[in-house]
């Protein structure tokens, strides 16, 4: 079953992480990602830009509109994710608490289950 | 890579035997450079038979395999038993030149190794046995093809581990319940995906009825097997009525039976005919037998639901009571004899002992609608549609609630 992993991040909080935190964060997904694929269980990932940099289209009418900046305004966004295949939710809460994220106060990961996925050529 | 149809119906019936001839020689320990030698095997076949075609072309791919195999052996001198495979190399290989289909079994059974995760027995066996390249394997399960590629490296290496004793084939209990779950898992994954279009998926309700129609061939007396293929093959024959051109899921009840595949029935019913007397019954036979009962009916009024009612008791007993996802369909078979009322104090016992239990919402929600509660019955549908792990079900939740007009 494909599992999505979103990362929820604070800005606030990742600003005040000391450089020894980032550099414990940043390896900690190099091995979860290293993990993931040697197990079989990795299918993709994504690190999204930061919302403000969003552009939201909603329809106005019946008609979509563009405007600038995030969809809700919160104090945590979604940062990006990971998309896994595995066995049960169990597994995927499992790896989930391998995601350096899961260890700083402040960040949090949220587990959906995915129900349809088309990946083009694959 | 493009293969004449009928040169890759051939070759994926000859993968598995050439494999179990070389795994019978150089050991089941042996499994994934025996593994790697035949699909190296298969791609020479692919580039030299179009202009010069073998007379025997199990015997080519034997051959063929076998000096892939002593090649990687010799070139391998990191590996610390290396003297004891070259031993072996200047064994003979045993029953050259005859094909055996007990030898496809060998090799479905050491796939589907207890040892190994559901994901890793399915994609091995789909490999191994079904002859599909990993590319293939991927596509139909929508994964990258290095995470397929993966997963069967490190099945490999466990069997490796693992494999230094065959499974006794000539016994047909040795088919253990194992390699029956793998395969059925396989087939209701195709018929209940929640990724890729029906089309593409259809490939692998192929694969496990051909693995089915094996097992039968190679296991004529197990009634389990038996069970297992007309099961399948009952509903593999209400497919076309299951889902709409719109892609839209029916559930039985509003399914139109006359596009029901009528020779797939009726090769269920036969195999059912000659199982069914004397046989002790186990889960595959049972649940086949209440499918067989569903595919002679012409409508859900005029089906026997006492019998079926019956079946699923007798399944609950088989299976200890211990599977609420039997309860729960022998709680809806209930409610067609009984009536809904019955039904729902039935339900909501099994709701207090397995309140996350899958389609309970929507099992209630059908009920309280024909017990005439549309109120009710309007929020377990909701209840329902949001705990579908389908997108297909959804839909069909909630048109249902739509129906209601609640």
């Amino acid at each position: 079953m494909k599992y999505v992993i979103l990362m929820q991040v604070d800005p606030a909080v990742l600003e005040s992480l000391t450089e020894e935190q980032q550099h414990t964060i940043q390896s900690g997904h190099g091995d979860f990602m290293d993990a993931t694929k040697a197990s079989g269980e990795f299918v993709a990932t994504n690190a999204l830009a930061d919302p403000s940099r969003s552009k939201v289209i909603r329809s106005k009418g019946g008609v979509p509109e563009v405007t600038d900046g995030p969809f809700v305004e919160a104090k945590e966004f979604m940062g990006g994710y990971y998309l896994i295949d595995v066995e049960n939710e169990e597994r995927a809460i499992e790896l989930a608490k391998l995601i350096p994220d899961s260890t700083i106060d402040g960040l949090a990961l949220e587990i959906r289950q995915v129900m349809f996925f088309d990946g083009g050529d694959m | 890579m493009s293969i004449p149809q009928q040169r890759e119906g051939l070759w994926r019936d000859l993968a598995p035997q050439v494999l179990a001839r070389l795994l019978r020689t150089y050991g089941p320990d042996q499994f994934d450079a025996c593994e790697d030698a035949v699909q190296e095997a298969l791609l020479a076949a692919h580039q030299q038979w179009e202009e010069n075609p073998p007379q025997d072309p199990l015997g080519w791919l034997i051959t063929t395999s076998r000096w892939r195999y002593v090649d990687w052996v010799r070139s391998d001198r990191s590996r610390r038993d290396r003297e004891t495979k070259v031993d072996r190399l200047t064994e003979p290989l045993l029953g050259q030149g005859t094909s055996s289909g007990d030898d496809s079994l060998l090799v479905l059974q050491l796939c589907c190794h207890p040892e190994l995760p559901r994901a890793a027995q399915i994609a091995l066996t789909l490999r191994a046995v079904c002859g599909l390249t990993t590319a293939q394997i991927s596509h139909v399960y929508q994964l990258p093809e290095a995470t397929v590629a993966q997963r069967i490296t490190r099945a490999k290496r466990r069997l490796d581990e693992l494999g230094r004793v065959f499974p006794a084939t000539t016994d047909p209990s040795a088919l253990t319940p194992t390699v029956l779950n793998v395969i059925y898992v396989m087939f209701t994954e195709a018929h209940h995906t929640m990724s890729g279009s029906p089309a593409r998926d259809a490939d692998l309700a192929d694969e496990a009825l051909h693995l089915g129609r094996q097992l039968r061939s190679g296991a004529p007396g197990d009634t389990e097997v038996a069970g297992l293929l007309a099961l399948m093959l009952f509903t593999e024959a209400r497919q076309p009525a299951r889902i709409t051109a719109a892609g839209d899921l029916m559930a039985l009840d509003e399914q139109d039976r006359s596009v029901w595949d009528r020779t797939l029935i009726a090769e269920g019913l036969r195999i059912l005919d000659r199982s069914v007397a004397g046989a002790t019954p186990g889960p595959y036979l049972i649940q086949a037998c209440i499918a067989g009962l569903h595919a002679q009916a012409p409508d859900v009024d005029r089906t026997d639901w006492r019998e079926i009612l019956a079946l699923y008791r007798l399944l609950e007993l088989t299976t200890n009571g211990l599977n609420p996802t039997i309860r729960l369909n022998r709680i809806v078979a209930e409610a067609m004899v009984h009536g809904p009322a019955r039904a729902l104090e039935l339900l909501d016992q099994l709701r207090e002992e397995h309140p996350g239990l899958p389609r309970l919402h929507a099992v209630r929600a059908d009920l309280l609608r024909r017990s005439g509660d549309r109120v009710a019955a309007a929020g377990e549908y909701r209840e329902a549609a949001r705990a579908a792990d389908n997108l297909a079900e959804q839909r069909l939740l909630l048109r249902r609630l739509r129906e209601l007009g609640a």
